[in-house]
């Protein structure tokens, strides 16, 4: 399929049978990265867009269901009349029991529970105030209603994950790197070896470039084919950790899913290895060639 | 031999002195041209410096003082980029014949041409054809260390001539060859300079120089180069 004809024995030789297993490799790292990159950034975003719309105000059980129907009666108003505010829904009884339900287990073990009362408040992110002192006069002003912010400890939450992403980022770009060096090695070593070959083509009138574009084309096969290899053992693997992660997920951590992009991107890894490979080659052979007498 | 200034040179060789290294001087004071359309012979004893004379001639070694003159580019000036070109233009069997020994006949002979771009169709006709011309037909797939030493000169030949350079050099092109087939290797470079082709033939084998005097002959003594006819 590529450089189909060569005029360098290169076929058979060393580089050809350990450098598609280390592009293989390379690709797997760089796939399993940049899986976690988008999945990461996935649930960052599904994150912030849970966070940055609402917060919950939760209110201590008073003695009796009429002294906290009164209690959520207050903190409803209290939050109606906070600017940038958009809406205030007491959360229902039945509903916070379904949602207990899968953590506590029977419905009817809950229904008896003191449980406090959540009330969902819609906010406009760019029109609220400074929540933290919302919170302190609400606490004042309602007797065991306190404000919780979701946003504080998710931020912390959303900066590890963004950590890790640039981590895996980093894995990319470094293998990337690790990968065209090798090429560049093989590359430097399959020129000092095939040295009279090359003499020979110069001498027949080859151009620098004529002979880079050989290197440069078995390069090409052989990374896309290690490229192929890597991706084929990405499959599997990913099919695992998601099989792994789907028991993870519920509670806060969002539906793991990879975007269209995610995909692509992991599908493209043959070929970016195979040019990358391809233009380490053709630099190393240009490079070196352009030195001698 | 007295020095041409004449620009239909194709080569021109102005004071010339050679050593490898720290070695004594190969060559010493050589003026030599060959004027484009014209047949030599190069004779001298063994070491004498037929082939490192020849190997500057192809671009393939410098002068330790001189200038080289090559289709009247000074090659020392002469930009790497540029020598591709240049060397198109040059036929050359090499005394050690360089024949890469991965690739078969068919394709040592194609060399040349691949690396000028020809389409693979037209390699196909002329490449066989030449190789029956120098009578190995039948070794067409043959890689040369299967080959016996004649077999592999006429291969080195056939890729010299095949790119119908401007410039023939051969360096003892019959040295492994019987003289009938040393008469025909001849043959065919007299036909390739009846076309045009600049001829220059190093060799040691007097009885086929005798055969050809009225070719040129220059000789190459001492470090210097005598026309001797
Ligand atoms: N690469 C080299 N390094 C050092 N000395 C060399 C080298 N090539 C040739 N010489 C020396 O230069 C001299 C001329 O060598 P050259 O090969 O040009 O002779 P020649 O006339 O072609 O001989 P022959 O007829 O045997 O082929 C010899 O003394 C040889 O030892
Ligand atoms: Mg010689």
């Amino acid at each position: 399929m590529f450089g189909g004809r060569s005029d360098l024995p290169l076929k058979g030789d060393v580089t050809s049978r350990y450098l598609p297993w280390l592009v293989a490799l390379m690709v797997f790292l760089a796939a399993v990265s940049l899986v976690a990159v988008f999945v990461l950034n996935g649930v960052v975003e599904s994150w912030n867009r849970d966070v940055s719309g609402t917060v919950t105000v939760q209110v201590v059980p008073a003695g009796d269901k009429a002294g906290t129907d009164r209690r959520v009666q207050q903190a409803v108003a209290f939050m109606r009349g906070v600017p940038g505010v958009v809406s205030v829904k007491p959360m229902s009884r039945d509903k916070m029991v379904a949602l207990l339900t899968p953590w506590l287990g029977s419905s009817t073990v809950i229904r008896d529970l003191p449980l406090p009362r959540l009330i969902d408040v819609t906010i406009n992110p760019d029109a609220v105030g400074d929540l933290v002192r919302v919170g302190i006069s609400l606490k004042q002003s309602v007797p065991g209603a306190t404000l919780d912010d979701h946003r504080r400890w998710l931020a912390r939450l959303i900066t590890v994950s963004r950590s890790l992403e640039a981590l895996a980022l980093g894995i990319v770009v470094l293998v990337g790197m690790v990968t065209a060096s090798t090429v560049v090695y093989a590359t430097r070593s399959n020129l000092a070896v095939h040295g009279d070959v090359i003499e020979v083509l110069h001498l027949v009138g080859a151009t620098d470039d004529y002979i880079a574009r050989q290197f440069a084309d078995r390069a090409f096969s052989l990374g896309f084919g290690g490229g192929l290899i890597g991706l084929a053992l990405t499959v599997p693997a990913m099919s695992v950790i998601a099989w792994l992660a789907h028991g993870a997920q519920g509670g806060f951590i969002p539906r793991l899913t990879l975007p269209l992009i995610g995909y692509l991107a992991v599908a493209l890894l043959p070929v970016a290895a195979a040019l990358l490979a391809m233009i380490a080659a053709r630099a190393t052979v240009r490079g070196t060639l352009a030195r001698l007498p | 031999m007295r020095q041409r200034t004449k620009a239909e040179d194709i080569v021109r060789l102005e004071g010339i002195g050679l050593r490898y290294g720290p070695g004594p001087e190969v060559l010493q004071d050589v003026h030599m041209a060959l004027p484009t359309g014209s047949f030599h012979f190069l004779t001298g004893a063994s070491g004498a410096g037929k082939s490192s004379l020849l190997r500057m001639m192809f671009l393939g070694l410098r002068p330790t003082r001189g200038r080289v003159m090559l289709f009247n580019h000074d090659t020392a000036q002469t930009r790497r980029a540029d020598l591709p070109a240049l060397r198109r233009r040059i036929g050359v069997v090499f005394q050690d014949f360089r024949l890469l020994d991965h690739l078969s006949a068919l394709d040592n002979v194609a060399l040349p041409l691949r690396v000028r771009g020809v389409k693979e169709s037209e390699i196909r006709k002329h490449v066989p054809e030449l190789l029956s011309w120098v009578g190995l037909a039948d070794h067409l797939r043959a890689r040369p260390p299967t080959l016996s030493g004649g077999q592999k000169q006429r291969v080195a030949i056939a890729r010299a001539v095949v790119g119908r350079p401007d410039l023939l050099l051969a360096d003892e092109p019959t040295g492994n060859v019987d003289d009938q087939i040393g008469m025909r290797l001849l043959y065919l470079f007299e036909e390739l300079n009846r076309l045009g082709a600049t001829v220059l033939v190093a060799t040691h084998n007097e009885t086929l120089v005798e055969r050809f005097t009225h070719y040129p002959r220059l000789h190459l003594e001492n470090g210097l180069v005598q026309k001797v006819w």
